[in-house]
């Protein structure tokens, strides 16, 4: 599905990505881990598209297709989506609006017609649904007052509302209780097939004790440096990160 | 001397006779009287520390008409759009300064919803009593109306009285041979206990450059509510100097929204003076303007008594070429305790040729009272805008959506729920955006 290969990329002046090789298939769970500043964020920012990263070197192919030339937009149009670490406030929009204008931008990218409005509504009373959401969050400003954990569940009602090919999900357990974390996991869970693939990024391993991975990346200094099953994550929760980083110095 | 002034001030003599109210002699004196005012003063430049960014040369320039024409012939069907068609409103249409009573819908049953003409002969007390009474001497342009305006709206809301729906008051514009000068004004006297909403715009029909000097005095009783709404779209050879003036009594909430998105210069000089204690005074707006445009926002809230309640929030969207200036004064005068003023200004350009100046003005003299204000000029959050994006958005539209929601928090305090949906789609068409994100 996506194939990243000798990815380079740089903020202002920093090297931060130097060289990275990863390929998922469709209906994979990927994880990657790694400690602080060893380039986590920025490989999932590239991945969407975020114009503060210039990428410098590589290729990433999504669908056999190559994907650095297009638009933030156009990448989620391909079905590329990015639940962020920090989702952002946005006063005046409510969140039934927003995943409203989104769908059918998005459908409108791909040359399909607007969803039915009934269709719309009743797709978002299910999601809303499986991610134990109060039905008052639909017409909330999008984001704007939400604890950390309803920020989270609010990243995954919209994957759920877009159903993308690839998501990416940038730290989404930082911050969340373990009931929050739960219903996240499971909201993600219930939307694997053979078709679509999950990219989890994360420092810690306890989200990946509810979202089962295939395969284990480490990222280390800008680079993937080892690769295994989810036994490795368990490893490295024993472990920390020391051993990695002697390795590698 | 600009050379409107000098004939200002030589056509006078001719116009005076004319003008409504003359066998009234207070209010014949009061208009001699600031008249000679203005001989001394002159229009502002910009050296006038209160003109300092608003150059008013390139529209003081033209060789304007100061008699206008009187009525014109309007069809309902040409001034329709402009008002709130969906709604039963009392109306108040002047055509060049004067009256139309065929497009107009007054009373005099409970309340007098009627001219300012009309007053200045049947109701010499109220006058003397009220007019000028709120609008400062002193001050060029309200000299200059007090001088030569004879008509405009007359509201009087009587004690325990609401106003059963709303007040449109429309003024319109159609000279075609040359530039127009017009001179109108409002009093508004809203009694105890009384209600009142009120819809207020100016409009130019024809296809000259013209321009309104616009004063409005209005005099909140003590418990009374008065929303009052400016809606500022003209065209963009259109220009106008609103002067509103508000006074306040012992716990009466007065808001008024100034809506400014036409036009070629507007300056709205807003002043609320609380003078009785527990007043409530709001006043917000919106304004989005494009090349060539200015407006030009200079507010004044005055705190002269304890425990009131002072809320200022103005956004500004400025595209192409434009100029925004946002003055906010709020004095808390030594004896008004307990006062709470907050004042937000916050400023989004959208072009590299667009810039504002803006300046919060506070003078305190009282030591308990809790005073706030904030102001922010800057460009879209590059955040925001990537975090709409990546849901598939194209930045345009993820840029109206933000622009739009950024705006459209400023129409809160609308109470005519038709009047919010009108300013949605002005909004929403102005920036360019689908309409399904304004409902």
């Amino acid at each position: 599905m996506i194939k990243i290969n000798n990815l380079h990329a740089r903020v202002e002046e920093k090297e931060i990505l130097k060289g990275i090789n990863l390929e998922i298939k469709p209906g994979e769970v990927h994880a990657i881990m790694g400690p602080n500043g060893s380039g986590k964020s920025t490989l999932s920012n590239v991945i969407a598209g975020r114009e503060d990263y210039e990428v410098t070197g590589g290729t990433i192919d999504f669908e056999d297709e190559d994907l650095l030339d297009l638009d933030p937009e156009e990448r989620a149009h391909k079905g590329i989506f990015l639940s962020f670490q920090y989702p952002i406030e946005i006063p005046g929009v409510t969140v039934s609006n927003f995943i409203k204008t989104a769908i059918n931008e998005t459908r409108k990218g791909r040359g399909e017609e607007p969803m039915d409005a009934r269709e719309m509504l009743s797709k978002m009373r299910e999601k809303s649904a499986l991610l134990e959401m109060d039905k008052s969050y639909l017409s909330r400003s999008l984001n704007e007052g939400f604890s950390g954990g309803e920020k989270k569940r609010n990243e995954i009602f919209q994957m759920a509302m877009l159903e993308p090919k690839l998501a990416i999900l940038d730290e989404t357990d930082s911050g969340l209780d373990i009931d929050a974390l739960r219903i996240v996991a499971n909201g993600v869970n219930k939307l694997r097939s053979a078709d679509n693939a999950v990219l989890v990024i994360t420092h810690y391993q306890r989200l990946l004790d509810y979202i089962e991975p295939d395969f284990v990346h480490v990222l280390y200094n800008g680079k993937i440096v080892k690769s295994g099953d989810k036994n490795l994550a368990i490893e490295l929760e024993a472990k920390g990160y020391d051993w990695i980083k002697e390795e590698n110095a | 001397m600009t050379n409107l002034a000098q004939d200002l001030l030589s056509s006078f003599v001719v116009v005076e006779p004319q003008l409504n109210g003359g066998r009234n002699l207070h209010v014949a004196g009061m208009r001699k009287e600031a008249l000679d005012r203005f001989e001394l003063t002159g229009f502002p430049s910009t050296k006038d520390e209160e003109w300092k960014y608003t150059n008013l040369k390139p529209v003081l320039k033209h060789d304007y008409k100061i008699l206008l024409k009187s009525e014109d012939a309007v069809a309902f069907s040409d001034i329709k759009q402009f008002l709130l068609s969906d709604l039963d409103t009392y109306k108040l249409v002047f055509i060049n300064g004067k009256y139309s009573s065929w497009l107009s819908e007054t009373t005099h049953s409970e309340f007098d919803i009627c001219t300012f003409a009309s007053a200045l002969n049947k109701y010499p007390d109220t006058i003397a009593e009220y007019l000028g009474k709120a609008a400062p001497k002193g001050e060029t342009f309200v000299d200059l109306n007090t001088a030569f305006a004879d008509d405009g709206a007359f509201i009087r809301v009587k004690n325990n009285q609401t106003v059963d729906k709303p007040i449109e008051v429309l003024y319109l514009t159609t000279e075609e041979n040359g530039p127009s000068f017009s001179q109108v004004r409002n009093l508004i006297i809203v009694e105890q206990n009384a209600e009142v909403q009120i819809v207020e715009r100016h409009q130019n029909l024809g296809s000259t450059v013209n321009f309104t000097n616009f004063v409005s005095e209005v005099f909140a009783a003590q418990d009374s509510r008065v929303s009052y709404y400016k809606v500022q779209n003209d065209v963009t050879h259109a220009s106008l100097v609103d002067n509103t003036h508000v006074m306040q009594e012992r716990q009466s909430n007065v808001h008024v929204g100034t809506y400014s998105f036409g036009g070629k210069l507007i300056r709205n000089n807003l002043h609320f003076y609380s003078a009785g204690e527990h007043c409530e005074s709001h006043m917000d707006g919106v304004t989005i303007i494009g090349d060539g445009q200015t407006v030009d926002h200079h507010t004044l809230v005055d705190h002269q008594e304890p425990h009131c309640y002072s809320r200022e929030l103005y956004k500004g969207i400025y595209l192409g070429k434009s100029h925004g200036i946002f003055n906010g004064k709020v004095i808390v005068r030594q004896k008004a305790q307990k006062t709470n003023a907050f004042q937000q200004n916050d400023n989004i350009l959208l072009s590299d040729k667009a810039y504002i100046d803006a300046k919060p003005q506070l003078e305190i003299f009282a030591d308990d009272v809790r005073c706030s204000h904030g102001c922010t000029i800057g460009q879209l959050d590059k955040n925001a805008l990537f975090y709409l994006r990546s849901r598939g958005i194209p930045k345009s539209e993820a840029q109206g959506l933000m622009t739009y929601a950024f705006a459209s928090d400023a129409l809160e305090y609308v109470k005519i729920p038709q009047l919010a949906t009108r300013l949605n789609r002005v909004i929403a068409e102005k920036l360019g955006i689908n309409l399904e994100f304004a409902l």
